[in-house]
């Protein structure tokens, strides 16, 4: 085994593409700033809205809309992408750089929760849930400097509610697609709709329960902000001159609410997607219907061969 | 009728229907009460399993929690988006008796 050669920290070249992944980092962040600087029209006073639209696409059935919840989460995409780079640049056997540690950090933590939630086959899927985690998280926490957090749209998370949807379907089918049907109605027949619900119930369950934490945080930030400057013009009116208008109240007092409604409930969200995602799927798998399925498959393969010889 | 009187009266009735939905909000308060003071006997009786008990707990109070988020989306929806499109819908059959 030939092991790469430790890369030359402090050179020029090492240097230039960290400021480049960097830059890949920020850069997108701030051009959604600007975006949302150029588009936002001038308003006063509490303004609760939902994700703006910024560009209409004719389209024949309806017009294709690039809204801003969807920007927002491409540019939080393309900086999580610039962060994977940039913690992943310049790996070697041996650790040089401090980056390597906290990525090789993420990467087992992200291993062992899959492995112990999903059990070992499908240990493998820790990329998958470490990106939806990753992609939650990060878009739950853009709203911090500003933007519109996308998952505060419903559209955004029922795309990955969707997506969890198709994955559990397609392990489910794994059993075959009639002995499924057949469990619809397996306790008695009239459980039939009340079952078809509830698989329906899932991905729509996991949608709304992330889009309502996050949307309930955003707009409880709203009116705290505003309430609190009456409360202070009430309660400190009285102060001489300059004084009066100052909306003291409003110093500080927002920012403790805002680290349980932005961040501890975006990454607490996050989380529970990604530990529901894994959840549903590992359980999705009828492992009894599969395995007979293989043995079917396997003694029917004999029994061909045996003819052919 | 005037038709602003009308639009008024559809609006204060909305508001107050999406102030009932919230009485959702009860259910997921008590189950979570339910919940964090069996956690708190867990530890106590096993101090050892914290941190099990911790994450297990968020995770339940999370889910627990929907209920109460789906009367949220539901008092949200007829706050911010039902106005919109049943404000319309009345002046349109407004217009159309006439």
């Amino acid at each position: 085994m030939t092991e790469a050669a430790a890369p030359d920290v402090k050179s020029t070249r090492f240097r230039m593409t960290d400021y480049g992944y960097i830059a890949m980092m920020v850069l997108p962040l701030l051009a959604c700033m600007a975006l949302k600087v150029l588009f936002t029209p001038e308003t006063e006073g509490v303004h609760i809205a939902g994700a703006m639209i910024y560009l209409e696409i004719p389209a024949p059935v309806m017009p294709l809309i690039i809204s801003e919840s969807q920007v927002n989460s491409w540019a939080v995409i393309i900086s999580i992408l610039g962060l994977c780079l940039y913690l992943t640049h310049g790996l070697t056997a041996k650790a040089v750089c401090k980056r390597q540690l906290a990525a090789e950090w993420i990467v087992e933590k992200c291993r062992k929760l899959v492995h112990d939630n999903m059990g070992d086959y499908f240990s493998a899927w820790g990329p998958f849930i470490a990106a939806i985690m990753g992609l939650s998280a990060f878009s739950s926490l853009s709203c911090l400097i500003g933007l519109y957090a996308p998952t505060g749209d419903v559209n955004v998370t029922a795309g990955w509610a969707i997506l969890v949807f198709f994955l559990i379907m397609h392990y489910k089918f794994r059993g075959g697609l009639w002995n499924y049907f057949i469990g619809l109605f397996k306790p008695i027949p009239i459980f039939g709709p009340i079952n078809l619900i509830g698989e329906i119930a899932t991905p729509v369950s996991m949608a709304f329960r992330h889009y309502g934490n996050v949307l309930s945080g955003a707009v409880i930030s709203a009116l705290i902000g505003p309430a609190l400057g009456g409360l202070s013009k009430l309660v400190l009116g009285w102060l001489p001159g300059v004084l009066g208008d100052i909306p003291f109240l409003r110093i500080g007092l927002p920012a403790v609410l805002s680290i349980y409604f932005d961040v501890f409930s975006g990454l607490m969200q996050a989380f529970i997607f990604a530990m529901l995602t894994m959840l549903n799927v590992s359980g999705a798998v009828p492992w009894d219907d599969w395995n007979a399925k293989k043995e079917k498959r396997r003694q029917r393969k004999m029994k061909t061969e045996k003819t052919a010889a | 009728m005037d038709i602003s009187m009308a639009v008024g009266l559809m609006l204060g009735l909305l508001g107050l229907g999406a102030g009932i939905a919230m009485i959702a909000g009860i259910g997921p308060g008590i189950g979570e009460g339910n919940a964090v003071a069996k956690a708190c006997e867990a530890i106590g009786r096993q101090p050892e399993s914290k941190s099990d008990v911790t994450s297990t707990l968020i995770m339940g109070c999370a889910i627990a929690e929907t209920t109460g988020l789906y009367a949220l989306i539901v008092a949200i929806l007829l706050i911010f988006v039902a106005p919109g499109s049943f404000v319309g819908l009345l002046k349109d059959t407004v217009n159309a008796l006439k």
